[in-house]
């Protein structure tokens, strides 16, 4: 392999793009409303690509005829590094637009550094997910402001999913020893760095919506080192379900 | 009055010309478009689900990204459609009631379950491929919104048609596991495809005025036959078999003569007694009512913040 540390950086990065896009994907069919459905299909779509992107390039690194597919369906749950907060089930519609709320503002700040690296793919790879991370970003941070100031249930229902979901916030800001070495070649993001511009988007968005900020401050972490929630196993059961079950095969 | 208005209507439609929202219509023909288009547009809404149940299960990232692709387009056709019929006079919500209640149809290919991913491939292939032939032919339709709109669709059915094939061929080349999934899937979709079409048209009930006025080009035979032939020659360079002993060539009629199709099947499945004519009915009412608190706080933040009544 030509790089172990680039490698498994581009591989979380891939991996934080892949379940959000599968997770997303769950909900063809099921939006509260048509343009909804489409809305959401694409931002799955986006999200597939940049794994698409990031896979295929985490499998150049890895050398050995490894492909993007052979990373995405042929990994156990161990081998994913995924930010917790990816994984995390759908939920009601509330539960998903919170959590796509928090992992789009952090995209957004992440992927802008990020574009700046000294390693031109993921430089490149990161100018492009500026553009889509924007709109994502529209989308629900848009919807917590509806949904916060929409009706009584609505309120509570957004504020349930801030709740629920905010222990899965500290992980964004947690340097690894791989984020650690890269950054300081210039490769990777100062993840810690961006703590206090993504408090006050957060912030700002909330108090529009007449939301409020969790004050328990416990966080939960380990995607980054392989721990996840036992809702990862499932999901990866159901999308890796024909390359393992017909490893020959090609689609 | 009337009499005079239908004559310069019919006129206009022999003319070739398009019939616009605003202009004069005659009631009949104006209820048999609410009718067929939103049969039409609830048939790419409730087509969403049986390729939708493989979108998490889709075996490559890019098989996946193709899938959810053509189901987004399905919305996206299942809006023009929606928009169309509205130029009608009857709102959205009025059609979804109608789905919902079952008073309007969809097709009926929809009420066979997806099994495999060949099934996947077999829905693009045939249930699409079918669904072009009728479209090509209704781009020419006398309504200018269901024509514009079938253009516009048109073009993105035959990407589907051939993400369809392509999956059919990987899987009918592929391991002799794959083979018996193309397969197994062809013997499944192959009848109920035929049966798109709708009856012969000596027993279907709407085929007479809407050929008069021009919202069907070909008759459901014709079109019919138009899908045969052009499916048995696809059939044959990917090496798999359509399930009908009496398939033959026609040297004089120049086309591909085919079995009789079981229009008992057909008619039970149109009643509400197919595989899947529950589910994909409870399925769409299940997300439109969990939707509901979504829809009412859309509602509710638009209504508080018209005008700048809120700073």
């Amino acid at each position: 392999m030509r790089d172990t540390i680039l490698f498994k950086y581009v591989l979380s990065l891939g991996d934080d793009a892949l379940i959000s896009a599968q997770r997303l994907a769950q909900w063809a069919y099921k939006a509260p409303f048509l343009e909804e459905d489409i809305a959401l299909s694409n931002i799955s779509l986006d999200l597939f690509g940049r794994a698409n992107f990031l896979l295929e390039y985490a499998a150049e690194l890895k050398g050995e005829n490894t492909t993007a597919d052979d990373l995405a369906f042929k990994r156990d749950e161990r081998k994913f590094t995924n930010l917790l907060m990816c994984e995390h089930p759908n939920g009601n519609f509330a539960d998903t637009i919170v959590c796509r709320f928090f992992l789009d503002a952090y995209d957004k700040l992440f992927f802008y550094t990020l574009s700046k690296s000294r390693d031109k793919q993921l430089a490149s790879i990161a100018a492009k997910a500026i553009k889509e991370t924007t709109y994502h970003y529209r989308h629900s941070s848009n919807w917590v402001i509806r949904l916060g100031d929409g009706t009584e249930g609505s309120h509570r229902k957004v504020q349930e999913a801030i709740n629920n979901l905010w222990t899965f916030t500290g992980e964004f800001f947690k340097m690894t020893q791989t984020d650690i070495v890269m950054m300081k070649k210039k490769v990777g993001v100062d993840r810690k760095a961006l703590k206090i511009e993504w408090d006050k988007t957060i912030n700002d968005v909330c108090k529009e919506a007449t939301l409020r900020i969790p004050e328990n401050s416990f966080m939960t972490t380990g995607g980054r080192e392989g721990i996840h929630t036992e809702h990862l196993g499932h999901l990866l059961s159901d999308m890796q379900y024909l390359q393992r079950a017909y490893p020959d095969a090609t689609w | 009055m009337e009499d005079r208005k239908e004559r310069a209507f019919q006129d206009k439609i022999d003319a070739e010309l398009k019939i616009e929202p605003k202009d004069w219509m005659p009631e009949k023909y104006r209820r048999h478009l609410i009718r067929q288009i939103s049969q039409h547009a609830h048939s790419e809404i409730i087509g969403m689900q049986p390729e939708g149940n493989w979108i998490t299960r889709a075996p490559s990232l890019r098989a996946k990204m193709v899938l959810i692709a053509k189901v987004q387009d399905e919305a996206g056709h299942g809006l023009y459609l929606y928009s169309a019929t509205e130029t009608l006079g009857i709102t959205r919500n009025e059609l979804i009631t109608q789905l919902q209640t079952g008073k309007a149809k969809y097709s009926n290919i929809f009420n066979y379950p997806t099994l495999t991913w060949a099934d996947v491939g077999a829905i693009g292939w045939l249930v699409d491929g079918a669904a072009i032939v009728n479209q090509q032919s209704l781009r020419r339709t006398s309504y200018g919104p269901y024509s514009r709109a079938m253009i516009r669709i048109c073009k993105e059915e035959s990407f589907h048609h051939r993400q369809g094939y392509e999956i059919m061929s990987k899987m009918a080349l592929g391991t002799t596991e794959q083979q018996e999934m193309a397969q197994d899937a062809l013997d499944r979709w192959w009848w109920p495809s035929l049966m798109m079409f709708g009856p012969h048209d000596s027993d279907s009930a709407h085929t007479s005025n809407a050929m008069q006025w021009k919202i069907k080009r070909e008759t459901n035979d014709d079109l019919r036959q138009v899908f045969v032939d052009r499916a048995v020659k696809q059939a044959e360079l990917i090496g798999l078999t359509i399930p009908d002993s009496e398939l033959k060539w026609n040297p004089k009629n120049k086309n591909y003569d085919f079995g009789k199709i079981d229009w008992n099947e057909f008619w039970e499945v149109v009643n509400g007694n197919g595989f899947c004519n529950k589910e994909r009915i409870n399925n769409h009412v299940k997300a439109h009512e969990e939707g509901k608190w979504v829809r009412d706080a859309a509602i509710a933040y638009t209504e508080k913040n018209k005008n700048g009544a809120r700073a």
